[in-house]
């Protein structure tokens, strides 16, 4: 039986593993190929790498962690942030990750998820979509784009790009059901109104997503508890689950997590 | 000395001389952790997309991701079709990933093209009505034991991701059988040919085992 996947997420800036609180205050948490290596170990199922260097020097030195990690921990390998071009997910997936995130970059120009699609399968093409909740009473005719994305008549949930910072105007479901058709794999789904509170993960937002599309999609943003990721397999019908601060900060193991959801019916490998 | 950092696993002493394994390069995926894999195995990995490089070869691996046309494509643009199938009868061990194992088959839905022909029977899609790829960990269950699985336990995980599968002629070929809204060939052995549908390379311990179980394997063949 398939089972559901609980992913370790790790922000990396020049070389060292981050975690931000929504965006803000971030705190050294490690080594990368440490960490990595750890979350192997404990039966973490894959590992997300989320580039959040700024500078071109720093995407260098994201490549050469990639291709530590890859030598040493046989699990799948994901990494995200500042890919921009074909050939940046070329240099990635050469480096040895397996699948490459993308996001800004995609939005302003989806033929990206065409061509690594077509050049490298969409089994490595992650799309990762920021999405907020819209303010019921603030949707005005000014705030659609006027594309066939826009917020009118939308799921209620606004894509942001640029590490959460700017808002698009483009409707997160529109957007996600685009996306794959344009050759997107998987859909790493992150909640900006849940992600660092610790208060459980958007499920609304995961399963509107989930059910407008026909590939897996990850949720993220919000863990606090074992009983969130429950939550995010059954009532938000999540394929599998990222979270950082919970595993990182040693509040719970990855192992504790599986023996959790094991025990509560949901499959897991052990 | 520092020594390297090895992510808590020990590579095989090697006390004899490596045996080299030459794994098909025809710019298919993620050669990389197949290559460490290997290595971790005790094995001496040598990417080559040299038509008498397979013909002089001890041990093969065919790794794969993409498509099955263009895979199928790439590999007669470098005329490795022949060498591969005379390797395979002359009794060389081929251990086949992930599509290296749908090109096995007669033919694809994939593209709708010819393979290797080298099992009877046909790659098909996924039905519809499943999320495709299949992707993540699902177990694997043991129709029969083979030495490629000498030391896994029964209904062990591995790591998947595709949106076809083979489906064989011949039952007794499925070693090792996956469900995902249907039974599907997952392990497959014939003679020296062995072939795994999902990735071993990423596919923790247990993957890294299937690794050197073939390496074993080809090592008594080699002697």
């Amino acid at each position: 039986m398939l089972t559901k996947r609980i992913i370790p997420c790790l922000d990396v800036d020049a070389g060292r593993v981050v975690k931000g609180v929504s965006f803000v205050d971030l705190q050294d948490a490690g080594d990368p190929k440490e960490l990595a290596a750890l979350y192997d170990r404990q039966g973490g199922d894959e590992l997300v790498f989320l580039d959040i260097t700024a500078s071109a020097h720093g995407r260098d030195t994201m490549v050469e962690v990639v291709r530590q990690v890859s030598e040493e921990v046989f699990i799948p390998l994901t990494v995200g942030g500042g890919i921009r071009s074909a050939d940046d997910v070329q240099r990635l997936l050469r480096a040895g990750a397996d699948k490459v995130s993308v996001n800004t970059a995609a939005l302003n120009d989806p033929e990206l998820l065409a061509e690594g699609a077509r050049r490298f399968g969409s089994q490595c093409i992650v799309l990762a979509i920021d999405a907020k909740r819209v303010d019921p009473g603030g949707l005005s005719d000014g705030q659609s784009d006027g594309s066939d994305l826009g917020l009118n008549e939308g799921s209620g949930w606004e894509v942001y790009v640029r590490g959460g910072r700017t808002p698009t105007g483009i409707d997160a479901v529109k957007w996600a059901v685009r996306a794959v058709e344009m050759g997107a794999g998987e859909i790493l789904l992150t909640s900006m109104d849940a992600d660092g509170q610790q208060t459980g993960y958007d499920l609304h937002l995961t399963r509107a997503v989930g059910q407008a599309v026909p590939v897996p999609v990850i949720v993220s943003g919000g863990a606090g508890t074992l009983e969130h990721m429950y939550d995010a397999f059954t009532e938000g019908c999540a394929d599998a689950a990222l979270a950082a601060s919970i595993f990182h900060y040693g509040t719970y193991t990855i192992g504790q997590a599986k023996e959790y959801l094991n025990q509560r019916g949901v499959p897991v490998r052990l | 000395m520092k020594l390297p950092f090895l992510g808590g696993r020990q590579r095989k002493p090697s006390a004899m001389a490596k045996m080299i394994v030459k794994v098909v390069d025809y710019e298919s995926g993620n050669l990389r952790s197949v290559s460490r894999a290997l290595e971790t195995a005790g094995a001496q990995p040598v990417l080559t997309s040299d038509p008498d490089a397979l013909k002089s070869a001890n041990a093969i691996v065919l790794p794969g991701v993409g498509s099955g046309r263009a895979a199928m494509e790439a590999l007669e643009q470098r005329g490795l079709v022949k060498p591969l199938q005379e390797a395979v009868a002359s009794g060389t061990p081929v251990l086949c990933i992930c599509l290296g194992l749908q090109l096995l088959m007669d033919d694809t839905e994939e593209g709708s093209s010819p393979c290797l022909g080298i099992i009877s029977g046909t790659t098909r899609k996924l039905p519809d009505s499943l999320k495709v790829p299949h992707m993540g960990w699902n177990s694997v269950s043991f129709r029969h034991e083979h030495p490629l699985l000498d030391g896994i336990p029964d209904g062990s995980y591995f790591y998947f991701v595709h949106s076809y599968y083979a489906e064989p002629l011949k039952n007794d070929v499925a070693t090792g059988v996956t469900e995902y809204g249907l039974p599907f060939c997952s392990v497959l052995t014939q003679g020296n040919v062995m072939a795994t549908q999902f990735h071993p390379e990423k596919s923790g311990d247990f993957g890294l085992k299937i690794y050197s179980n073939f390496v074993d394997y080809a090592s008594v063949v080699w002697k």
